[in-house]
Formats: C-alpha cells, sequence, structure tokens
C-alpha cells in the first residue's frame, strides 16, 4: 500500500475518493516520480498554440476525433516534413474508405445475425431498401412524427452511448459515425418506437 | 605557381569541383581569387538572405548552375508561417537582366511562382536541369512553361513540393522536338497527367534514365513505359493497384524482364500496394529503396521483397516492418550505408520500431554511416552498443515519438547512449536528438564531436550551460536549431561572435527575451535577427522581458531583407 503513505498529511482524501477500481490500485510513488522528472520540460501543447497564434489550421490537427487514443499534439512533432504527413493523411482516409464500414444486423426471431458494410449505402432509403430486401420484409416509411408506421418492424441502431435509436432521426453522415450495430424490432416492441408520445 | 598563365591555372581549378575547395583555392592569393572566380560555374548558397544576387553575380559572371536555399529547417515542421520568406523571384529576375547563360538551378524550401518559372523557361536559351525540393508557390501553369520553352531540358526533378494542380496538360507542353529528357520526377503531383503525351514523351526521349511517375498513371500505362524504356535506371512506380491474374501483370512481369539496369526504385503510392513479386526480378541490382510512400505494405510483404535486395545500399521505408524486418535488412543488406525508418501513423503515437531494430542494424551494416530513426523507445544500452558497432556515422538522427521519453528499462535520461554516439562517431556531421537529456548530454557533445556541422534540439537540457557546451566545444558548427528548451539570453549572449562564423541559428519556444535578442542585433550588425511574431500582444516597443516565441538568426552581407512580412521584425 505504498499509496498510502503519501497521503498520511491530508485529510486522506485517496481513502474516501469515490472510484471504480479494486481498493489499494492506483499511481505509486514511483509511478509520480517518474512522471515528475519527465515533466521538466513539458512539451508545448497544441491548445497554447491555438491560443495564441492565428496560423492557418494544419489539416493534420483536424484529425484528433478519429483517434482511438487522442493525445494533446506537439505542432510540429514528429518532425517530418508537411508533404509526408499529409500524403500518410490521405492514404489513411483512402485505406479507410476502402475498408469498409460493417455493423451487426439482427433481427428479432431470426436465428442467426448479418453484417453489411454501412459505406456502400449512399442514405437511408438505400439501406432500408437492402435490409428489406435481406430479411425478406417491409419496413415502411419513414415519418418524423410517426418512425415507421405501417409495418410490423422497426429499424433501429446502437449508438456510441449505448442508446437504442430509430434509424432515420440524424444526418445520414452523423448515423455512419454512430451506428455500431443495427437491430430490427418487431411486434409490440417496434410499435412502441412508433408511436410518437 | 605565378609564373603560369590564368588559362593553364584556370584549367586546373577545373579539377577542383566541391564549393569548399573553390572557396580554400580563392583565399589563397589575389590572382587566384580573380581566376577561380570567374571561372566558377556552379555555386551553392544555403542561405538567399545571406548575399545579394547581384554580388553573387559580380563575382561569378560564369555562372551556370545555382543551388539555392530558403526557410529554416523547422519550416518543413510548420513552425514557420507562410510567407515567411524564401523568394526565388529576385534572383531569377537578376540573372535574367544580367544576360547570365543559367543552365542549371536547384531550389530548397523556396516559394517559386507561375510567373517565375516562365521568366526562367523565356531568358535562358541552353536551360538544362530544374530541380525543386519542398518548393511552393507555382502549379502546373509554371511547368507547362518550363516544358514548352526549354528545348534542351534534361532534367526535372519535383521533389515533395506543394503544386497547385491545374490538371495535366503540361506534359503534352514538351514539343515533339523536344528529344533530351534524362530525368523527369513528378510523383508529388497531385492531379491527373496525360497518359498519351506521357507516353509518347517517353518513346521519343532515348537518354531518359530517370522517371518517378505520380499515383495517376496506371499499371497498364507503366508496363507500356517499361518497354519503351527499357534502359531506365531510377524507376517510381505510380499506382500499383493490379489483379495478379490479368493480362496487364504478365505484360508488367515481361517489361521488368527486359529493365537491367534499374538500380533504384520507388513510388508505389496508393493506399494498399499489392503483391511485390513482379519486382523480385529486379530486386538483385538495387542500389536504392524507397517505400517511404507506401503504407499497406505487409510486413510480410516487405520483407519478402527485401530478402532479394542485397545489394542495397540505401533504403528509405515506413515502420511498419517492424523490429523483425529490420532484422531482415541487417542480415541481407551488407552493403547498406543509409536507411531512414518514417513513422507510418504519427498522430495516434505509437512507432513499429525500437531499440532492437536499431541495435540489429548497427550490428548486421558494418557501412551503415547515414540514419534517420523514428521509433517507440529507446535505451542507453542500445546507444551505446550502436556506437561500438558503427563507428563511421556521419549523420545520426533519432526522433522518439514521445520527445521526453528517458530510457525505456532504467528510466535515466539518455545522455550516456548520445554521448556515446558523438564519442565513438568521430567523423559525425549531423545530429538531432529526443528523449529525456539533461545538460550532460551538451558536455559530452561539446567535448566529443568535433566535426559537428549541424545539431537539431528539442525538449532538452535543464540550465544554459547546455547551450553554451555547445557553443564552445563544437567548433565547426554552421546550423543549430533549438524548440522548447530551457535556454536564455545567458547562453545566448555568451559568445555572440561564434553567429558570424554559423550559417545560422533557430530558437523557438526557449526562454530567450526580446531584450536579449535586441542586445544580439546591437552587437552584431552582420547578422541578420529575426524575430517571428505570431501573436497580436507583442509589438517590437513591447516590454524587452517578453520572451521571443520564435528567433531565426542568420550571418549576411546583404543586410535586412526587404521582403520580410509584417509578422517577421529583424531587430
Amino acid at each position: 500500500m505504498g499509496g498510502g503513505a503519501a497521503y498520511e498529511n491530508d485529510l486522506n482524501f485517496k481513502a474516501t475518493e469515490l472510484r471504480l477500481g479494486l481498493p489499494g490500485t492506483g499511481c505509486t510513488n514511483e509511478e509520480q516520480a517518474v512522471s515528475g522528472a519527465k515533466n521538466n520540460k513539458r512539451p508545448l501543447l497544441e491548445t497554447r498554440e491555438e491560443r495564441g497564434s492565428k496560423e492557418k489550421s494544419d489539416p493534420q490537427h483536424d484529425d484528433q476525433e478519429t483517434d482511438p487514443a487522442p493525445k494533446a499534439r506537439i505542432v510540429g512533432w514528429p518532425p517530418i516534413r508537411s508533404y509526408r504527413k499529409n500524403s500518410l493523411q490521405t492514404k489513411k482516409a483512402e485505406a479507410e474508405a476502402a475498408a469498409g464500414m460493417y455493423v451487426k444486423v439482427s433481427m428479432d426471431g431470426a436465428p442467426y445475425l448479418r453484417k453489411i458494410d454501412l459505406k456502400v449505402y449512399k442514405g437511408y432509403p438505400e439501406l432500408l431498401k437492402a435490409l428489406e430486401n435481406m430479411f425478406k420484409l417491409t419496413i415502411g416509411e419513414y415519418s418524423e412524427r410517426e418512425g415507421y408506421n405501417g409495418s410490423e418492424y422497426a429499424p433501429t441502431y446502437e449508438d456510441k452511448e449505448g442508446d437504442w435509436m430509430l434509424v432515420g432521426d440524424v444526418p445520414w453522415d452523423m448515423f455512419l459515425t454512430s451506428c455500431k450495430k443495427l437491430r430490427i424490432m418487431k411486434g409490440s416492441e417496434a410499435r412502441g418506437l412508433g408511436c410518437g408520445v | 605557381m605565378n609564373y603560369f598563365p590564368d588559362e593553364v591555372l584556370e584549367h586546373i581549378f577545373d579539377f577542383v569541383t566541391s564549393q569548399r575547395d573553390r572557396n580554400s583555392v580563392s583565399q589563397v592569393c589575389k590572382p587566384w581569387y580573380k581566376i577561380e572566380s570567374s571561372s566558377r560555374q556552379k555555386v551553392f548558397v544555403g542561405n538567399c538572405y545571406a548575399i545579394s544576387p547581384e554580388r553573387v553575380i559580380e563575382r561569378f559572371p560564369g555562372l551556370k548552375s545555382i543551388t539555392l536555399k530558403g526557410k529554416p529547417h523547422f519550416a518543413d515542421f510548420n513552425l514557420v508561417p507562410p510567407d515567411w520568406g524564401g523568394f526565388v523571384y529576385p534572383w531569377i529576375e537578376a540573372f535574367a537582366r544580367n544576360n547570365m547563360g543559367l543552365e542549371e538551378l536547384k531550389l530548397k524550401r523556396m516559394i517559386i511562382s507561375d510567373e517565375c518559372l516562365e521568366l526562367i523557361s523565356r531568358s535562358f536559351a541552353n536551360f538544362k536541369s530544374l530541380v525543386l525540393v519542398s518548393c511552393e508557390g507555382f502549379s502546373t501553369d509554371g511547368l507547362a512553361a518550363i516544358a514548352s520553352n526549354c528545348s534542351f531540358l534534361r532534367e526535372l526533378d519535383l521533389q515533395e513540393n506543394d503544386v497547385e494542380d491545374h490538371r495535366g496538360h503540361w506534359l503534352s507542353c514538351f514539343p515533339d522536338t523536344c528529344t533530351s529528357l534524362v530525368s523527369l520526377n513528378f510523383a508529388c503531383l497531385k492531379g491527373d497527367v496525360n497518359l498519351a503525351a506521357l507516353e509518347r514523351l517517353v518513346a521519343r526521349s532515348p537518354n531518359l534514365r530517370s522517371l518517378r511517375l505520380n499515383h495517376a498513371v496506371p499499371l497498364d500505362i507503366l508496363q507500356k513505359i517499361l518497354m519503351r524504356a527499357p534502359h531506365l535506371v531510377d524507376l517510381g512506380v505510380g499506382s500499383y493497384v493490379h489483379d495478379p491474374d490479368s493480362e496487364t501483370y504478365n505484360k508488367l512481369v515481361t517489361a521488368l524482364q527486359k529493365c537491367k539496369s534499374v538500380r533504384s526504385l520507388s513510388g508505389f503510392l496508393e493506399a494498399a500496394p499489392q503483391c511485390l513479386s513482379a519486382f523480385h526480378l529486379i530486386c538483385p541490382n538495387l542500389t536504392s529503396l524507397n517505400l517511404s510512400y507506401a503504407p499497406g505494405i505487409h510486413g510480410t510483404e516487405l520483407r519478402k521483397l527485401i530478402r532479394h535486395c542485397r545489394k542495397l545500399q540505401r533504403l528509405w521505408i515506413l515502420d511498419c516492418i517492424g523490429d523483425e524486418g529490420l532484422e531482415v535488412v541487417a542480415s541481407t543488406c551488407k552493403d547498406l550505408q543509409e536507411i531512414r525508418v518514417f513513422p507510418s501513423d504519427p498522430f495516434v503515437g505509437n512507432a513499429a520500431v525500437t531499440e532492437v531494430g536499431l541495435v540489429a542494424l548497427s550490428s548486421g551494416c558494418p557501412k551503415l554511416h547515414s540514419i534517420l530513426y523514428f521509433c517507440q523507445q529507446m535505451t542507453n544500452a542500445a546507444l551505446i552498443t550502436v556506437a561500438k558497432n558503427c563507428p563511421n556515422f556521419t549523420r545520426f538522427r533519432l526522433c522518439i515519438l514521445d520527445p521526453t521519453k528517458p530510457d525505456a528499462v532504467t528510466n535515466q535520461p539518455l545522455d550516456e547512449g548520445f554521448g556515446a554516439i558523438v564519442h565513438s562517431c568521430k567523423g559525425l556531421r549531423r545530429l538531432s536528438m529526443s528523449g529525456r537529456l539533461t545538460d550532460k548530454v551538451f558536455l559530452y557533445i561539446g567535448m566529443y564531436a568535433e566535426q559537428l556541422e549541424m545539431i537539431s534540439i528539442a525538449f532538452a537540457g535543464d540550465t544554459d550551460k547546455g547551450m553554451q557546451y555547445l557553443l564552445n566545444g563544437c567548433k565547426k558548427l554552421r546550423k543549430l536549431e533549438i524548440r522548447d528548451c530551457p535556454f536564455g539570453n545567458a547562453a545566448l549572449l555568451m559568445d555572440v561572435g561564434k553567429y558570424e562564423t554559423m550559417r545560422s541559428l533557430w530558437m523557438s519556444s526557449c526562454n530567450v527575451t526580446l531584450g536579449g535578442c535586441k542586445s544580439l542585433a546591437k552587437k552584431m550588425p552582420m547578422l541578420n535577427v529575426e524575430i517571428i511574431n505570431e501573436t497580436d500582444q507583442m509589438d517590437i516597443s513591447a516590454d524587452d522581458r517578453q520572451k521571443a516565441e520564435k528567433m531565426f538568426l542568420y550571418r549576411t552581407l546583404a543586410g535586412r531583407r526587404k521582403d520580410a512580412p509584417e509578422f517577421v521584425w529583424t531587430l
């Protein structure tokens, strides 16, 4: 319990802190010492530059949202030529586009799930048509007020926050980035969603 | 020697080709100065603001070939605002006005406009060679002018430029009478090119030895071009998307079989180049391989390719080759002299190579003398081993993606490791460092790096002593560039005369103040001390205690430059 000793002089906030994690885990003295030494000279973070400077925004800095582990970027680091940086970015985008965006599609009552590449479709009408073909059913027309009325089925998706949303409410591009999986709901559940309560 | 007629001296000087040697010759005595200056054909100007074009013309009236460099090196990494400077137009205009017989122009980090390219194409009847590296300010229209008007053009070499693309008609501008091309490199162009015109151009260029295509040239055209140009020595493949069973692929294999002279290979510019086995044919003769613009070639494919490249001397590659791949390089490429390993995913901050790959290279490649290595981590032990294995390094550049990362095993600073490098590599001329570094490493560098000419430092050092050790110790230092280090006025002002022996000094995000820079400028009138001011808050009458965020100083015979933008103050 190396962490305990460091906090003897405090009001022992550490012990009463609400955290998710096993008791006894946490930053040890050793780790703190190392990070202290490292931070003797803190890398100039991008945000400081942004506040102060009027530089044109560089294309490479706009990519932060898509990084799996977002880090504060240091301007001009790593030191590679803009030409090379830009070309890598383009290629990354190309590769991602080429790779496709496969999501699982489940249908209530079906024995197994399917997978479709969302990138293949230009918009909701195409997607819904494809789902209708794949599962041999009719989904019907979307209306903001009533959802998919006139159908036993309602297409739904799980978004990044884990909520189940009705397909069609948000713009297509937003849907593409937030859709994690699809589920075709059936019966009373579906009608519940379709009811504009 | 003074009894020889001038023509004899001139003839003897013809054998002296390097600029440094010619500079030495010209300093022996006045007659030698006169003869050397009037006969010098090739001039190198490392900083276009160090001297005026008129003065160059006056001294070297026989000038035929000039190399000019513009922006500071850190401009490559977006640390210098656009429009800072480096305009080549005044030079070209002066050459044209004075009827210079310009034949070759090589520019690096400069701004060249279409008007300027047009002026070049019309002013110099014997213009033969245009090489542009990391330049900007022009479009394919300017290239069209060069193609149209330079009847004896031998070389058009565009390396990593930012070119505005107005589509590919410029290639069609080479007249049918133009048959002199030896080297054509347009790999950096983003747009389409007229493929039929390209084919015809290659067909009528019997001397073509170097051809680097851009991504818009598909495989079937490549195959046709290779059939017409089997004597190519340097090939840059554009696009390499293919179906391995196709007719086109088979034709490509046949064409490659005929290309027995290819020694240098590069390109493969699209996202996921596929199976490279067609190129295994030419690998055994390759001395230079650049796959650094081809991400997505799988490690296995890379390793297969490299196993065939036993004669490789120069390799530029992405870190997706991995430490494993570098071990293959080390065991296969015994003639390797230069290697550059670039990060394939610089934004995520993970490199796929570590100290293991570096050590493998050092132990497997005894002729290795130049390295640029982007890696995830480093250790002192590894650097010490590398120093022992390779005492012949002339260029050593190491970049750890996390710039202040200490020794990955001991958590110590990397002072001892870099110290070992400079101690062992007595011929070291260029050094870039990264990782956790204290003042100690600079003590070592000052003590041992006697031949060091250029050094790049970032996020290193603890006190002014660091920079002082450097300035005191490295007698041959020419270019020093520093960012994000705790060096201040005491270091800057310690030896002001030193800067006249150097080409330039760059300091950004350090502790030097406006006052310190003003003081330096006052003491040294032969230096231009420029402050790049990007914020509104600071103005020239501001508090001298304010930090100078970006300072660039250089020796010059031309006085303060007249083309400096508003945000650049020359003190």
